[in-house]
Protein backbone atom coordinates (compact mmCIF):
# COMPACT_ATOMS: atom_id res chain seq x y z
CA UNK A 1 0.00 0.00 0.00
CA UNK A 2 1.50 3.33 -0.95
CA UNK A 3 1.42 6.37 1.31
CA UNK A 4 -1.38 8.02 -0.61
CA UNK A 5 -3.84 5.12 -0.28
CA UNK A 6 -2.98 4.50 3.34
CA UNK A 7 -3.59 8.17 4.05
CA UNK A 8 -6.92 8.03 2.25
CA UNK A 9 -7.98 5.15 4.51
CA UNK A 10 -6.46 6.17 7.81
CA UNK A 11 -7.15 9.88 7.82
CA UNK A 12 -10.94 9.46 8.08
CA UNK A 13 -10.39 6.76 10.72
CA UNK A 14 -8.19 9.03 12.83
CA UNK A 15 -10.74 11.79 12.36
CA UNK A 16 -13.60 9.62 13.61
CA UNK A 17 -11.53 8.24 16.49
CA UNK A 18 -10.71 11.80 17.56
CA UNK A 19 -14.40 12.60 17.75
CA UNK A 20 -15.16 9.60 19.96
CA UNK A 21 -14.49 11.37 23.30
CA UNK A 22 -16.91 14.12 22.28
CA UNK A 23 -19.48 11.56 21.16
CA UNK A 24 -19.06 9.77 24.51
CA UNK A 25 -19.66 13.00 26.44
CA UNK A 26 -22.83 13.70 24.46
CA UNK A 27 -23.97 10.13 25.04
CA UNK A 28 -23.21 10.46 28.76
CA UNK A 29 -25.23 13.65 28.94
CA UNK A 30 -28.10 12.11 27.05
CA UNK A 31 -28.34 8.83 28.93
CA UNK A 32 -27.25 10.19 32.35
CA UNK A 33 -27.18 6.91 34.25
CA UNK A 34 -25.62 3.79 32.74
CA UNK A 35 -25.26 0.57 34.75
CA UNK A 36 -26.02 2.43 37.96
CA UNK A 37 -23.32 5.05 37.47
CA UNK A 38 -24.10 8.65 36.66
CA UNK A 39 -21.58 9.12 33.90
CA UNK A 40 -21.24 12.86 34.38
CA UNK A 41 -22.11 12.80 38.12
CA UNK A 42 -24.99 14.79 39.58
CA UNK A 43 -23.04 17.96 38.87
CA UNK A 44 -22.55 17.63 35.09
CA UNK A 45 -21.52 21.27 34.68
CA UNK A 46 -18.33 20.59 36.60
CA UNK A 47 -17.67 17.14 35.20
CA UNK A 48 -18.33 18.06 31.56
CA UNK A 49 -15.89 20.94 31.80
CA UNK A 50 -13.20 18.84 33.50
CA UNK A 51 -13.53 16.04 30.95
CA UNK A 52 -13.14 18.50 28.06
CA UNK A 53 -10.06 19.97 29.73
CA UNK A 54 -8.59 16.48 30.07
CA UNK A 55 -9.18 15.70 26.41
CA UNK A 56 -7.57 18.97 25.37
CA UNK A 57 -4.42 17.96 27.23
CA UNK A 58 -4.54 14.40 25.94
CA UNK A 59 -4.75 15.60 22.33
CA UNK A 60 -1.87 18.03 22.88
CA UNK A 61 0.16 15.07 24.16
CA UNK A 62 -0.87 12.86 21.21
CA UNK A 63 0.13 15.65 18.80
CA UNK A 64 3.51 15.93 20.50
CA UNK A 65 4.04 12.19 20.23
CA UNK A 66 3.67 12.09 16.43
CA UNK A 67 7.17 13.32 15.56
CA UNK A 68 9.11 11.06 17.97
CA UNK A 69 6.97 8.11 16.90
CA UNK A 70 7.67 8.81 13.21
CA UNK A 71 11.40 9.00 13.98
CA UNK A 72 11.52 5.84 16.04
CA UNK A 73 9.35 3.78 13.68
CA UNK A 74 11.07 5.41 10.69
CA UNK A 75 7.66 6.21 9.24
CA UNK A 76 7.80 9.78 7.95
CA UNK A 77 4.23 9.54 6.65
CA UNK A 78 2.89 9.72 10.21
CA UNK A 79 3.71 13.44 10.21
CA UNK A 80 0.75 13.88 7.87
CA UNK A 81 -1.62 13.25 10.79
CA UNK A 82 -0.09 15.83 13.10
CA UNK A 83 -2.00 18.87 11.91
CA UNK A 84 -5.35 17.13 12.27
CA UNK A 85 -4.53 15.93 15.79
CA UNK A 86 -3.35 19.41 16.76
CA UNK A 87 -6.58 20.88 15.44
CA UNK A 88 -8.52 18.35 17.52
CA UNK A 89 -6.60 19.52 20.59
CA UNK A 90 -7.83 23.01 19.73
CA UNK A 91 -11.35 21.67 19.11
CA UNK A 92 -11.49 20.24 22.64
CA UNK A 93 -9.90 23.43 23.97
CA UNK A 94 -12.67 25.51 22.37
CA UNK A 95 -15.31 23.22 23.89
CA UNK A 96 -13.55 23.38 27.28
CA UNK A 97 -13.49 27.19 27.32
CA UNK A 98 -17.04 27.38 25.94
CA UNK A 99 -18.41 25.09 28.59
CA UNK A 100 -16.61 27.09 31.28
CA UNK A 101 -17.93 30.44 30.04
CA UNK A 102 -21.30 29.19 28.84
CA UNK A 103 -22.32 26.53 31.34
CA UNK A 104 -20.27 27.26 34.45
CA UNK A 105 -20.33 31.06 34.36
CA UNK A 106 -23.63 31.07 32.43
CA UNK A 107 -22.29 33.78 30.10
CA UNK A 108 -21.52 36.20 32.93
CA UNK A 109 -18.70 37.98 31.11
CA UNK A 110 -17.95 40.32 34.00
CA UNK A 111 -17.29 37.21 36.07
CA UNK A 112 -15.13 35.82 33.27
CA UNK A 113 -12.93 38.92 33.19
CA UNK A 114 -12.66 38.82 36.99
CA UNK A 115 -11.64 35.15 36.83
CA UNK A 116 -8.98 35.77 34.18
CA UNK A 117 -7.49 38.69 36.13
CA UNK A 118 -7.86 37.38 39.68
CA UNK A 119 -7.35 33.64 39.43
CA UNK A 120 -3.88 32.58 38.29
CA UNK A 121 -4.91 29.10 37.13
CA UNK A 122 -7.46 30.65 34.77
CA UNK A 123 -4.95 33.26 33.59
CA UNK A 124 -2.53 30.45 32.72
CA UNK A 125 -5.28 28.47 30.97
CA UNK A 126 -6.40 31.43 28.89
CA UNK A 127 -2.82 32.23 27.84
CA UNK A 128 -2.37 28.63 26.67
CA UNK A 129 -5.71 28.73 24.87
CA UNK A 130 -4.91 32.01 23.10
CA UNK A 131 -1.58 30.61 21.91
CA UNK A 132 -3.37 27.49 20.68
CA UNK A 133 -5.78 29.68 18.71
CA UNK A 134 -2.79 31.33 17.01
CA UNK A 135 -1.41 27.92 16.03
CA UNK A 136 -4.79 26.75 14.76
CA UNK A 137 -5.21 29.92 12.71
CA UNK A 138 -1.81 29.41 11.06
CA UNK A 139 -2.20 25.69 10.48
CA UNK A 140 -3.16 25.86 6.80
CA UNK A 141 -0.78 25.22 3.88
CA UNK A 142 -1.44 28.76 2.69
CA UNK A 143 -0.31 30.20 6.02
CA UNK A 144 2.87 28.09 6.01
CA UNK A 145 3.66 29.48 2.58
CA UNK A 146 2.82 33.03 3.52
CA UNK A 147 4.84 32.95 6.75
CA UNK A 148 7.77 31.03 5.36
CA UNK A 149 8.90 27.70 6.79
CA UNK A 150 11.30 29.14 9.34
CA UNK A 151 8.93 31.66 10.90
CA UNK A 152 6.14 29.12 10.87
CA UNK A 153 8.28 26.50 12.62
CA UNK A 154 9.35 29.05 15.19
CA UNK A 155 5.70 29.97 15.91
CA UNK A 156 4.58 26.37 16.10
CA UNK A 157 7.37 25.58 18.53
CA UNK A 158 4.90 27.22 20.95
CA UNK A 159 3.12 23.87 21.30
CA UNK A 160 5.76 22.93 23.91
CA UNK A 161 5.13 25.88 26.25
CA UNK A 162 1.38 25.43 25.58
CA UNK A 163 1.59 21.82 26.78
CA UNK A 164 3.50 22.89 29.89
CA UNK A 165 1.04 25.71 30.62
CA UNK A 166 -1.84 23.28 30.17
CA UNK A 167 -0.46 20.94 32.80
CA UNK A 168 0.39 23.85 35.13
CA UNK A 169 -3.21 25.09 34.71
CA UNK A 170 -4.49 21.63 35.69
CA UNK A 171 -2.05 21.29 38.60
CA UNK A 172 -2.95 24.72 39.98
CA UNK A 173 -6.63 23.89 39.90
CA UNK A 174 -6.53 21.03 42.39
CA UNK A 175 -5.50 20.69 46.00
CA UNK A 176 -5.44 16.93 46.54
CA UNK A 177 -4.72 13.87 44.42
CA UNK A 178 -2.30 15.24 41.84
CA UNK A 179 -1.98 11.92 40.02
CA UNK A 180 -3.36 13.00 36.66
CA UNK A 181 -1.49 16.26 36.18
CA UNK A 182 1.64 14.43 37.33
CA UNK A 183 1.09 11.70 34.73
CA UNK A 184 0.44 14.22 31.93
CA UNK A 185 3.37 16.32 33.10
CA UNK A 186 5.74 13.34 33.12
CA UNK A 187 4.78 12.35 29.57
CA UNK A 188 5.31 15.91 28.37
CA UNK A 189 8.67 15.99 30.17
CA UNK A 190 9.80 12.82 28.40
CA UNK A 191 8.67 14.17 25.03
CA UNK A 192 10.47 17.47 25.64
CA UNK A 193 13.60 15.64 26.78
CA UNK A 194 13.50 13.48 23.65
CA UNK A 195 13.26 16.53 21.40
CA UNK A 196 16.11 18.18 23.29
CA UNK A 197 18.38 15.15 22.94
CA UNK A 198 17.61 14.93 19.23
CA UNK A 199 18.43 18.61 18.82
CA UNK A 200 21.72 18.24 20.74
CA UNK A 201 22.74 15.31 18.56
CA UNK A 202 21.85 17.14 15.37
CA UNK A 203 23.75 20.23 16.49
CA UNK A 204 26.74 18.03 17.40
CA UNK A 205 26.69 16.34 14.00
CA UNK A 206 26.47 19.66 12.20
CA UNK A 207 29.38 21.09 14.18
CA UNK A 208 31.47 18.05 13.42
CA UNK A 209 30.61 18.32 9.75
CA UNK A 210 31.48 22.01 9.77
CA UNK A 211 34.76 21.24 11.51
CA UNK A 212 35.53 18.58 8.89
CA UNK A 213 34.74 20.95 6.04
CA UNK A 214 36.92 23.63 7.62
CA UNK A 215 39.81 21.15 8.04
CA UNK A 216 39.53 20.02 4.42
CA UNK B 1 -22.43 44.95 58.38
CA UNK B 2 -24.50 41.87 58.10
CA UNK B 3 -27.19 41.70 55.50
CA UNK B 4 -30.51 40.37 56.77
CA UNK B 5 -32.24 37.72 54.77
CA UNK B 6 -35.58 36.04 55.10
CA UNK B 7 -35.27 33.64 57.96
CA UNK B 8 -34.43 30.39 56.28
CA UNK B 9 -35.40 28.24 59.22
CA UNK B 10 -38.98 29.54 59.17
CA UNK B 11 -41.49 26.75 59.28
CA UNK B 12 -43.56 25.94 56.24
CA UNK B 13 -46.15 23.33 57.02
CA UNK B 14 -46.70 22.63 53.34
CA UNK B 15 -43.07 21.84 52.78
CA UNK B 16 -42.28 18.39 53.97
CA UNK B 17 -40.38 15.62 52.32
CA UNK B 18 -42.59 13.87 49.82
CA UNK B 19 -43.75 10.64 51.37
CA UNK B 20 -43.31 8.85 48.04
CA UNK B 21 -39.59 9.17 48.40
CA UNK B 22 -39.66 7.16 51.60
CA UNK B 23 -42.10 4.65 50.23
CA UNK B 24 -40.15 4.20 47.03
CA UNK B 25 -36.98 3.56 48.95
CA UNK B 26 -38.69 1.08 51.25
CA UNK B 27 -40.39 -0.80 48.45
CA UNK B 28 -37.05 -0.93 46.68
CA UNK B 29 -35.37 -2.31 49.77
CA UNK B 30 -38.16 -4.81 50.29
CA UNK B 31 -37.90 -5.90 46.69
CA UNK B 32 -34.16 -6.21 47.00
CA UNK B 33 -34.49 -8.26 50.16
CA UNK B 34 -37.08 -10.45 48.47
CA UNK B 35 -34.68 -10.97 45.62
CA UNK B 36 -32.48 -12.54 48.24
CA UNK B 37 -29.64 -10.10 48.12
CA UNK B 38 -28.21 -8.16 50.96
CA UNK B 39 -25.45 -7.85 48.38
CA UNK B 40 -27.82 -5.63 46.46
CA UNK B 41 -27.58 -3.07 49.24
CA UNK B 42 -23.88 -2.70 49.78
CA UNK B 43 -23.99 1.00 50.43
CA UNK B 44 -26.29 0.74 53.44
CA UNK B 45 -25.50 -0.58 56.88
CA UNK B 46 -26.81 -4.10 57.18
CA UNK B 47 -27.46 -4.21 60.91
CA UNK B 48 -30.81 -5.30 62.26
CA UNK B 49 -32.29 -1.83 62.76
CA UNK B 50 -34.75 -0.85 60.10
CA UNK B 51 -35.69 2.70 59.25
CA UNK B 52 -36.22 5.01 62.20
CA UNK B 53 -39.78 4.73 63.37
CA UNK B 54 -41.98 7.52 64.72
CA UNK B 55 -39.48 10.05 63.60
CA UNK B 56 -40.43 13.56 64.63
CA UNK B 57 -40.17 16.09 61.84
CA UNK B 58 -38.90 19.26 63.46
CA UNK B 59 -41.17 22.00 62.06
CA UNK B 60 -38.54 24.64 62.77
CA UNK B 61 -36.12 23.07 60.32
CA UNK B 62 -38.01 22.59 57.13
CA UNK B 63 -37.39 24.45 53.92
CA UNK B 64 -39.27 25.75 50.93
CA UNK B 65 -36.81 24.08 48.61
CA UNK B 66 -37.26 20.68 47.09
CA UNK B 67 -35.02 18.11 48.77
CA UNK B 68 -32.36 16.45 46.67
CA UNK B 69 -33.40 12.89 45.80
CA UNK B 70 -31.95 10.04 47.86
CA UNK B 71 -30.17 8.92 44.72
CA UNK B 72 -28.60 12.36 44.32
CA UNK B 73 -27.52 12.55 47.97
CA UNK B 74 -25.94 9.10 47.85
CA UNK B 75 -24.33 9.36 44.39
CA UNK B 76 -22.43 12.63 44.64
CA UNK B 77 -20.05 12.69 47.59
CA UNK B 78 -16.75 14.13 48.66
CA UNK B 79 -15.37 11.40 50.90
CA UNK B 80 -11.71 11.03 49.92
CA UNK B 81 -11.28 8.00 52.17
CA UNK B 82 -13.11 6.19 49.36
CA UNK B 83 -11.62 8.02 46.39
CA UNK B 84 -11.47 11.56 45.07
CA UNK B 85 -14.08 11.18 42.33
CA UNK B 86 -17.62 12.29 43.14
CA UNK B 87 -19.03 8.86 42.31
CA UNK B 88 -16.20 6.90 44.00
CA UNK B 89 -17.67 6.82 47.54
CA UNK B 90 -20.87 5.19 46.29
CA UNK B 91 -18.81 2.53 44.53
CA UNK B 92 -16.26 1.96 47.28
CA UNK B 93 -17.89 2.67 50.65
CA UNK B 94 -19.28 -0.86 51.03
CA UNK B 95 -16.09 -1.75 52.91
CA UNK B 96 -17.07 0.49 55.82
CA UNK B 97 -18.58 -1.38 58.77
CA UNK B 98 -20.81 1.02 60.68
CA UNK B 99 -21.50 -1.44 63.52
CA UNK B 100 -20.09 -2.13 66.00
CA UNK B 101 -18.79 1.42 66.29
CA UNK B 102 -17.25 3.18 69.21
CA UNK B 103 -16.65 6.84 69.83
CA UNK B 104 -14.01 8.20 72.16
CA UNK B 105 -14.88 11.26 74.20
CA UNK B 106 -11.69 12.89 75.43
CA UNK B 107 -10.14 16.07 76.76
CA UNK B 108 -11.41 18.67 79.19
CA UNK B 109 -14.66 17.08 80.35
CA UNK B 110 -15.91 15.50 83.55
CA UNK B 111 -16.89 12.32 81.74
CA UNK B 112 -14.56 10.83 79.20
CA UNK B 113 -13.91 7.38 77.76
CA UNK B 114 -14.69 5.15 74.83
CA UNK B 115 -18.34 4.29 74.34
CA UNK B 116 -20.32 2.08 72.04
CA UNK B 117 -22.21 4.25 69.58
CA UNK B 118 -25.60 2.77 70.48
CA UNK B 119 -24.98 3.65 74.14
CA UNK B 120 -24.10 7.17 73.10
CA UNK B 121 -27.26 7.49 71.04
CA UNK B 122 -29.67 5.94 73.57
CA UNK B 123 -30.66 9.03 75.57
CA UNK B 124 -31.18 11.22 72.50
CA UNK B 125 -34.45 11.66 70.71
CA UNK B 126 -33.82 11.61 66.98
CA UNK B 127 -35.65 14.00 64.71
CA UNK B 128 -35.72 14.91 61.06
CA UNK B 129 -34.34 18.25 59.96
CA UNK B 130 -34.15 19.41 56.37
CA UNK B 131 -31.00 21.46 55.87
CA UNK B 132 -29.29 22.96 52.89
CA UNK B 133 -25.74 21.72 52.41
CA UNK B 134 -23.41 24.13 50.61
CA UNK B 135 -20.16 22.60 49.37
CA UNK B 136 -17.14 24.90 49.10
CA UNK B 137 -16.96 23.79 45.44
CA UNK B 138 -20.08 25.88 44.70
CA UNK B 139 -22.64 23.10 44.55
CA UNK B 140 -25.41 22.50 47.06
CA UNK B 141 -28.07 20.01 48.11
CA UNK B 142 -31.14 19.94 50.34
CA UNK B 143 -30.94 17.00 52.73
CA UNK B 144 -33.44 15.55 55.21
CA UNK B 145 -31.11 14.46 58.01
CA UNK B 146 -31.98 12.28 60.98
CA UNK B 147 -30.10 13.45 64.02
CA UNK B 148 -30.00 15.32 67.30
CA UNK B 149 -28.35 18.53 68.54
CA UNK B 150 -24.61 18.22 69.09
CA UNK B 151 -25.06 20.52 72.10
CA UNK B 152 -27.22 17.91 73.87
CA UNK B 153 -24.42 15.37 73.58
CA UNK B 154 -21.77 17.85 74.71
CA UNK B 155 -23.75 18.71 77.86
CA UNK B 156 -23.90 15.04 78.85
CA UNK B 157 -20.13 14.77 79.04
CA UNK B 158 -19.81 17.98 81.10
CA UNK B 159 -16.94 19.85 79.47
CA UNK B 160 -14.92 22.02 81.85
CA UNK B 161 -14.18 25.73 81.47
CA UNK B 162 -10.94 24.79 79.72
CA UNK B 163 -12.89 23.28 76.82
CA UNK B 164 -12.81 26.18 74.35
CA UNK B 165 -13.05 24.08 71.19
CA UNK B 166 -14.41 20.72 70.13
CA UNK B 167 -12.17 18.63 67.86
CA UNK B 168 -13.50 15.74 65.76
CA UNK B 169 -11.75 12.84 64.08
CA UNK B 170 -12.77 10.40 61.35
CA UNK B 171 -11.90 6.71 61.53
CA UNK B 172 -8.49 5.62 60.24
CA UNK B 173 -8.60 2.05 58.99
CA UNK B 174 -7.09 1.14 55.64
CA UNK B 175 -9.18 -2.04 55.53
CA UNK B 176 -12.46 -0.16 55.86
CA UNK B 177 -11.29 3.01 54.13
CA UNK B 178 -8.95 1.70 51.44
CA UNK B 179 -7.93 5.03 49.90
CA UNK B 180 -6.31 5.98 53.20
CA UNK B 181 -3.38 3.92 51.92
CA UNK B 182 -2.70 6.84 49.56
CA UNK B 183 -1.36 10.16 50.85
CA UNK B 184 -4.30 12.12 49.42
CA UNK B 185 -4.93 13.99 52.67
CA UNK B 186 -3.20 14.02 56.02
CA UNK B 187 -5.21 11.17 57.63
CA UNK B 188 -7.16 11.08 59.87
CA UNK B 189 -9.54 13.71 58.60
CA UNK B 190 -9.90 16.21 61.44
CA UNK B 191 -12.31 19.06 62.02
CA UNK B 192 -13.25 21.41 64.80
CA UNK B 193 -15.70 23.97 66.08
CA UNK B 194 -15.50 26.73 68.66
CA UNK B 195 -17.47 25.67 71.75
CA UNK B 196 -20.24 28.25 71.15
CA UNK B 197 -20.57 27.08 67.55
CA UNK B 198 -20.77 23.47 68.68
CA UNK B 199 -23.46 24.39 71.23
CA UNK B 200 -25.57 26.24 68.66
CA UNK B 201 -28.91 24.45 68.22
CA UNK B 202 -28.42 24.25 64.44
CA UNK B 203 -25.32 22.03 64.78
CA UNK B 204 -26.35 18.38 64.82
CA UNK B 205 -24.92 14.92 64.84
CA UNK B 206 -26.67 12.96 62.11
CA UNK B 207 -27.20 9.20 61.96
CA UNK B 208 -29.52 8.98 58.99
CA UNK B 209 -30.99 10.41 55.82
CA UNK B 210 -34.57 10.21 54.56
CA UNK B 211 -35.74 8.42 57.68
CA UNK B 212 -33.27 5.61 57.30
CA UNK B 213 -29.75 4.71 58.44
CA UNK B 214 -26.88 6.85 57.24
CA UNK B 215 -25.58 5.44 53.95
CA UNK B 216 -21.88 4.59 54.23
CA UNK B 217 -20.86 7.12 51.58
CA UNK B 218 -22.55 9.91 53.53
CA UNK B 219 -20.52 9.29 56.68
CA UNK B 220 -22.05 6.31 58.47
CA UNK B 221 -22.72 5.69 61.24
CA UNK B 222 -22.46 9.17 62.74
CA UNK B 223 -21.40 12.50 61.30
CA UNK B 224 -21.47 16.18 62.05
CA UNK B 225 -23.80 18.55 60.20
CA UNK B 226 -23.11 22.28 60.48
CA UNK B 227 -25.41 23.79 57.85
CA UNK B 228 -24.07 27.36 57.95
CA UNK B 229 -20.54 26.23 57.10
CA UNK B 230 -19.11 24.73 53.93
CA UNK B 231 -19.70 21.01 53.70
CA UNK B 232 -16.16 19.91 54.49
CA UNK B 233 -16.62 21.13 58.09
CA UNK B 234 -19.32 18.48 58.54
CA UNK B 235 -16.92 15.64 59.28
CA UNK B 236 -18.02 12.08 58.52
CA UNK B 237 -17.73 8.70 60.30
CA UNK B 238 -16.66 10.26 63.59
CA UNK B 239 -14.66 8.16 66.08
CA UNK B 240 -13.37 10.84 68.44
CA UNK B 241 -14.74 13.97 70.03
CA UNK B 242 -12.10 15.88 71.96
CA UNK B 243 -12.64 18.92 74.20
CA UNK B 244 -9.58 21.11 73.77
CA UNK B 245 -8.30 24.49 74.88
CA UNK B 246 -6.56 25.63 71.67
CA UNK B 247 -8.03 25.95 68.19
CA UNK B 248 -7.57 22.44 66.76
CA UNK B 249 -5.99 21.74 63.34
CA UNK B 250 -8.47 21.04 60.54
CA UNK B 251 -7.75 18.92 57.47
CA UNK B 252 -8.41 21.34 54.61
CA UNK B 253 -6.73 24.16 56.46
CA UNK B 254 -3.62 21.98 56.67
CA UNK B 255 -3.96 21.12 52.96
CA UNK B 256 -4.38 24.71 51.69
CA UNK B 257 -4.31 27.33 54.48
CA UNK B 258 -4.81 30.25 52.10
CA UNK B 259 -8.04 28.77 50.82
CA UNK B 260 -9.74 27.03 53.72
CA UNK B 261 -9.90 28.68 57.12
CA UNK B 262 -10.96 27.30 60.48
CA UNK B 263 -14.35 29.02 60.35
CA UNK B 264 -15.30 28.36 56.72
CA UNK B 265 -18.71 29.93 57.13
CA UNK B 266 -20.69 30.07 53.90
CA UNK B 267 -20.03 33.60 52.68
CA UNK B 268 -20.99 34.80 49.18
CA UNK B 269 -18.90 37.94 49.71
CA UNK B 270 -15.64 36.13 50.15
CA UNK B 271 -14.49 34.40 46.99
CA UNK B 272 -12.55 31.21 47.11
CA UNK B 273 -9.18 32.06 45.52
CA UNK B 274 -10.06 29.80 42.60
CA UNK B 275 -13.74 30.62 42.08
CA UNK B 276 -16.56 32.92 43.08
CA UNK B 277 -18.77 31.89 45.99
CA UNK B 278 -21.59 34.28 45.04
CA UNK B 279 -23.71 31.59 43.40
CA UNK B 280 -24.16 27.84 43.58
CA UNK B 281 -25.32 24.93 41.46
CA UNK B 282 -28.19 23.13 43.16
CA UNK B 283 -27.95 19.39 42.81
CA UNK B 284 -31.45 18.03 42.57
CA UNK B 285 -30.65 14.44 41.70
CA UNK B 286 -31.60 14.93 38.08
CA UNK B 287 -28.51 14.92 35.91
CA UNK B 288 -28.13 15.15 32.15
CA UNK B 289 -28.88 18.15 29.96
CA UNK B 290 -31.39 19.54 32.44
CA UNK B 291 -28.77 19.90 35.16
CA UNK B 292 -26.28 21.21 32.61
CA UNK B 293 -28.36 24.30 31.86
CA UNK B 294 -30.16 24.78 35.19
CA UNK B 295 -29.75 28.39 36.36
CA UNK B 296 -27.44 28.88 39.31
CA UNK B 297 -28.89 30.23 42.55
CA UNK B 298 -27.62 33.00 44.81
CA UNK B 299 -25.61 31.84 47.80
CA UNK B 300 -26.76 33.38 51.07
CA UNK B 301 -24.66 34.52 54.01
CA UNK B 302 -24.35 31.63 56.49
CA UNK B 303 -26.14 29.53 53.84
CA UNK B 304 -29.30 31.38 54.86
CA UNK B 305 -29.03 30.38 58.53
CA UNK B 306 -28.70 33.91 59.83
CA UNK B 307 -29.60 32.73 63.36
CA UNK B 308 -25.90 32.10 63.80
CA UNK B 309 -24.83 35.68 63.01
CA UNK B 310 -24.59 36.42 66.74
CA UNK B 311 -21.75 33.94 67.08
CA UNK B 312 -19.54 36.20 64.98
CA UNK B 313 -20.40 39.67 66.24
CA UNK B 314 -17.42 41.99 65.83
CA UNK B 315 -15.47 39.47 63.75
CA UNK B 316 -14.21 40.30 60.27
CA UNK B 317 -15.51 37.32 58.34
CA UNK B 318 -13.46 38.16 55.25
CA UNK B 319 -10.25 37.86 57.28
CA UNK B 320 -11.57 35.01 59.43
CA UNK B 321 -12.66 32.88 56.48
Amino acid sequence: MNTKTSRRIFKPLVFIASLLPFAYLLYALYSDTVLGTKLLTDDPVQKFDRELGDWTLIFIIITLTVRPLADILKKRELIAYRRMLGLFAFFYGVLHVSSYVGLNLQLDFAEFVKDVVKRPFITVGIIAFTAMAALAATSTKGMIKRMGGKAWTRLHWLIYPIAVLGVVHFYMMIRADFSRPVIYGSIIFVLLAYRYVVKLRRDGKRKRREAETAAA
Amino acid sequence: MLIKFRKASDAHESEVTPKELFLNRRSFMAAAAAAGGTALLPAFPNDARAAFTNLKRNPKFQTLEKPTTLDGITSHNNFYEFGTGKTDPKKNAHTLKPRPWSVEIAGHAAKTGTFDLDDILKPHELEERIYRLRCVEAWSMVIPWVGFPLGDLIKRFEPTSKAKYVAFETLVDTEQMPKQKLPILDWPYVEGLRMDEAMHPLAILAVGIYGDDMPNQNGAPIRLVVPWKYGFKSIKSVVKINFVEEMPPTTWNIQAPGEYGFYSNVNPNRDHPRWSQARERRITGEGGFKALIAPKIETKMFNGYDDVAGLYTGMDLIKNY
